[in-house]
């Protein structure tokens, strides 16, 4: 019998007597398909809120903020500023003027839907040009704001997590009940977590007298990002700082996904050591209820190398097949799930979907076979090492 | 059947049977059996004969469907768990086919586990052990650990286990069944020892007619039958 | 006890598989501490919230400031005893946005009256009344920067400019610490005079109140006599009990917190039933020595003992020393000083560890323990040599 037909055999003889094993087996198997649920559900949250904090589309949309400000909530701007900055060069224009908007940025009191607990939801006062600055934003309910009027639209993402963001419904902004006029997507951006509302009736209801946060602006391309920067920074007129908005939304999010990222890979970490000493433990007793087997096997003939290759391939079966079961069960547990957390660099809720990528569920099965391997390798070499008059006699 | 002197073990109109699937197996059927006190008997016959099963309803392992089962003064038949348990520890020794000891181990401790369940100190015990590992003649072999004995070693060891408490009843189950013959014959002897210098009743179920000859007396068993002569 | 030499020979048995148990035990627990420091450091400050203070601030947001000219206004109120305000400042050190933490400007002497919590000797106390951009930082917070009285410390706050666009200068008189294990010492404290007189704009403006009333029980009325008080005015209030502002405040991580909780105990309870799994089966390999020694005539209720005593033995060695080590991983700080200012695992849950570490070794000793109490002995010795 030559070597590869060997490890053909002695492997389904061995992947053959896993039914004998059915609790051992299935604990390790459990174990592991814990590991990969565990990676994959954390994970999806980190994935998710990444998601929410990118921009969807080109990247030629620029912020910019008073200097020293590194949040929108911190950062103000005059009138006289704001305009200063619609001038820079670099920036798209029609024929109604330049595609920027300058907004204002404050927070109002929301219950969350989930769990009726107040949530500081953002809400955004726009200009006109907004929707045109940042182009993927479409109405999906409703009807955009009338400029003046005490009306607001809200985000997907926020109408969802928050109660009272219904069409029709009331919210209350300042002194007053502002109505819910329509609902909006923004490409899967964080636009989806805010509600909109007119910059020029919000100023005077959160006592803002003619000021702003933040300029928005469209770029001709993103190419002229450094033409645009260069032209801000150089006014003496203007302490501000400018970054595209794709940098600036990774910035804002930084101590949050790196927050869920270390503890979802210390938690991942630790249970995979978990299940790697359920593994272990599996195919030690494996090999060691087998010893007879093994031993008449090496004393037919076989050699010690099929031997090692069929316990790796039990343990590397056993880990596959709980990888693929914890993956699929964490993708439909949490794939899509809609959640909401608050960001503490930005203080403002931030809504947000799991998302179970591909490239996730293949790292996880990944981690699952290397536990797999590692839990059958020492079990693997005591097998092959073991004397063969000894292990003959055991019972 | 002989009778002469009291009867130490006295089994009378036992049934035992069991169900397999639908079918009523009957391993033993109105039996009764006697052994005196101080006799050395070998209890023979072919596989499935239910020799035992005897052995085991002798020693309180088994119940039996019907019938009695007394040895000396206790009716061990309808005893609760609880005090089956506790009349094994003070009154039966076992000895069996492959020696069953703890490999965890060394020959001592295993020696020493029955006297657990008594009263004694650790220097009492200790003391005890090292009396019935002399008895067996092994006390050279103390500290090891039972897969470090030879076969004969292991079976010397699980005897000095089941006299250790003392009891008066000694039942072995194939004793020297795993044996070579050399060892066997060492394990007969220490047992026909036991029989005449300490007045030992012992019940041995064997298959071999080399062992029987050893005993004072050798009873038959087919299909859970006694039969007083040995079948042709 | 002379039924330890066969626990512990039996602990030896397998001794790779032994460790290999401990270690899962003591993963899985450490994991239980982590699972409970985390979810106290979630709820933190609820625990310790004072039940004789409310907290106001403007309706619609935290964000939103307030006149300081309500705390004449607010002490008036029947059944207020006390009132001092905060102010978010956002302070930062060394402009790197990740050096940040609670920075407020109150004032010195009620708030220390008003928060017992704050330990800070005498001596500091008169330093910090007499040095007007004197701070007091919390013990935490020291270490994280290795600071010390009689530093001299610069920070800049994104919301409130200095005037004249400079840094803000403070001495740090004082360090305090927590009186109760979760009291939150993460925070710089300094006064309200220098803050106002140098801030480049919205002079008058505080963040919220804290308020001390004089008895707890008409607490809720006090905080709607003080939401009517500002009814109907520009600024309008909502004031509420300290441990529900702190809840409120933490309930907004809320779906994360909830999640990370499930999580870690799925975790947890795989981790057990893999284990509990093993060490079953370690009772069920040995089903004929059982029956041996029963036939010596070790009873049932004694074999069962014996069983759940090594399950425990194994279990409480694995699972006390994961608890330990959560412990220590608590005490040796937060990974994440910004976000979860309190962090420790506090005794109850420790204990609740404790708790399940038993449970642990029982669940997974009875089941075999069981098997083993009813094993027919005749039955156990007949299977051997298969």
């Amino acid at each position: 019998m030559n070597w590869l037909s060997q490890i053909f055999a002695v492997t389904l003889f061995s992947l053959r007597t896993i039914p004998q094993r059915k609790g051992s087996a299935l604990a390790t198997a459990v174990g592991i398909a814990g590991v990969v649920a565990v990676f994959v559900g954390v994970l999806s949250i980190a994935e998710g809120f990444r998601a929410a904090m990118t921009v969807p589309g080109a990247d030629d949309v620029a912020i910019v903020l008073r200097t020293g400000a590194d949040t929108e909530m911190t950062s103000g701007l005059s009138r006289d500023e704001t305009r200063l900055i619609a001038d820079a060069p670099g920036i798209a224009r029609t024929s109604d003027g330049a595609l920027t908007s300058s907004e204002l940025f404050v927070m109002i009191n929301l219950p969350k839907r989930s769990t009726g607990t107040d949530a500081n939801v953002p809400l955004r006062g726009v200009e006109k040009a907004a929707m045109a600055v940042r182009g993927d934003i479409k109405m999906v309910e409703g009807r955009a704001f009338e400029l003046g009027k005490n009306e607001v639209i809200a985000g997907v993402g926020a109408a969802r997590a928050f109660a009272g963001l219904d069409v029709g419904r009331k919210v209350r902004v300042g002194q007053n009940d502002w109505e819910v006029v329509g609902i909006f997507t923004g490409g899967g951006g964080s636009a989806e977590s805010e509600i909109w509302t007119d910059a020029s009736v919000l100023q005077p209801a959160y006592h803002r007298g003619d000021s702003f946060q933040s300029v928005y602006a469209k770029l001709t391309s993103p190419a002229a990002f450094t033409e645009f920067k260069d032209g801000l920074t150089t006014n003496p007129q203007l302490k501000v700082k400018t970054m595209l908005q794709s940098e600036f939304l990774a910035e804002q999010s930084t101590m949050l996904t790196t927050f869920i990222r270390s503890i979802g890979v210390s938690i991942t970490a630790l249970m995979a050591l978990g299940a790697l000493f359920g593994a272990l433990n599996t195919m030690y007793s494996a090999v060691s209820a087998r010893t007879r087997e093994i031993a008449t096997l090496r004393a037919l003939g076989f050699g010690a190398t099929p031997i090692v290759i069929s316990v790796l391939a039990e343990s590397l079966v056993l880990a596959l097949v709980g990888g693929a079961a914890g993956a699929t069960a964490a993708y439909f547990a949490f794939n899509g799930f809609q959640a909401s957390t608050i960001n503490f660099q930005t203080f403002s809720q931030i809504a947000f979907a799991f998302t179970v990528t591909p490239a996730l569920l293949l790292n996880a099965i990944a981690w699952a076979a290397i536990i797999g391997i590692l839990g059958g390798l020492f079990p693997a070499v005591r097998a092959a090492r073991l004397p063969i008059a000894t292990a003959l006699r055991e019972t | 059947m002989s009778t002469n002197g009291e009867a130490l073990v006295r089994v009378e109109n036992v049934e035992k049977s069991f169900k397999r699937g639908s079918e009523q197996i009957h391993v033993l059927s109105d039996m009764n059996f006697e052994v005196p006190r101080g006799e050395f008997v070998a209890l023979m016959g072919p596989s499935g004969s239910g020799k035992t099963t005897l052995l085991n309803l002798i020693g309180g392992l088994d119940r039996a469907t019907r019938g009695s089962v007394k040895i000396g003064e206790d009716r061990i038949d309808n005893m609760s768990e609880r005090q089956l348990a506790a009349w094994r520890a003070r009154h039966v020794g076992f000895v069996f086919q492959f020696y069953n000891l703890m490999p965890v181990m060394t020959a001592a401790r295993n020696v020493e586990l029955p006297l657990l369940l008594t009263h004694l100190s650790k220097a009492e015990r200790r003391k005890h052990v090292a009396l019935a590992l002399d008895v067996v003649g092994l006390t050279h072999r103390t500290g090891h650990y039972p897969r470090t004995l030879s076969g004969g070693e292991q079976q010397r060891v699980g005897i000095a286990r089941a006299i250790v408490t003392d009891p008066t009843l000694l039942l072995c189950d194939e004793p020297t069944g795993d044996l070579d013959r050399k060892s066997g014959d060492e394990i007969l002897s220490l047992l026909q020892a036991l029989n005449r210098d300490q007045g030992k009743t012992i019940v041995m179920v064997t298959h071999d007619p080399h062992a029987s000859a050893r005993a004072t007396r050798t009873v038959y068993l087919e299909k859970g039958q006694l039969l007083n002569e040995k079948p042709e | 006890m002379k039924y330890l030499g066969l626990i512990w020979s039996n602990l030896k048995r397998k001794k790779l598989r032994t460790w290999l148990t401990l270690l899962s035990i003591f993963v899985a627990f450490i994991l239980f501490g982590l699972l409970f420091t985390i979810r106290e450091a979630l709820t933190a400050g609820v625990s310790v919230a004072d039940a004789d203070r409310l907290i106001v601030r403007h309706k619609v947001s935290l964000i939103m400031t307030l006149p300081e000219a309500y705390l004449a206004r607010m002490k008036q109120i029947d059944g207020v005893e006390s009132a001092i305000h905060f102010t978010w400042f956002n302070g930062i050190y060394q402009n790197e946005p990740k050096n940040f933490f609670a920075t407020m400007p109150t004032d010195p002497e009620p708030f220390l009256d008003m928060y017992p919590e704050y330990l800070l000797p005498e001596d500091q106390k008169q330093a910090w009344l007499t040095t007007r951009t004197g701070a007091i930082v919390g013990r935490v917070l020291a270490d994280r920067f290795q600071w010390k009285t009689g530093d001299h410390i610069p920070l800049t706050s994104p919301i409130w400019p200095r005037d004249g666009d400079e840094a803000w200068e403070f001495d740090i008189v004082g360090i305090y610490d927590g009186a109760k294990k979760g009291t939150d010492t993460s925070g710089l404290f300094f006064r309200y005079d220098y803050f106002d007189e140098a801030r480049a704009q919205g002079k008058g403006e505080v963040g919220w109140y804290a308020v001390r009333v004089s008895d707890p029980e008409r607490a809720s009325q006090v905080a709607a006599a003080i939401d009517g008080e500002f009814a109907n005015s520009p600024y309008e209030t909502k004031a509420e009990a300290e441990g529900a502002f702190v809840q409120g405040f933490a309930q907004q991580i809320g779906d994360i917190g909830t999640i990370l909780i499930a999580v870690l105990s799925a975790v947890f309870f795989t981790i057990l039933l893999v284990v509990g799994n093993t060490m079953a089966q370690a009772v069920r390999e040995r089903t004929e020595e059982l029956g041996v020694l029963k036939a010596m005539g070790f009873t049932n209720g004694l074999v069962l003992a014996l069983v759940l005593a090594e399950s425990c033995v194994i279990a409480a060695v694995g699972g006390l020393a994961g608890l330990a080590v959560a412990w220590l991983i608590g005490a040796a700080g937060s990974p994440a000083p910004s976000m979860l200012p309190v962090f420790y695992l506090p005794t109850r849950y420790l204990l609740i560890g404790v708790l399940f570490v038993f449970g642990l070794g029982i669940v997974a000793g009875i089941l075999p323990a069981i098997q083993a109490m009813r094993l027919q002995i005749a039955v156990a010795l007949r299977r051997h040599g298969g």
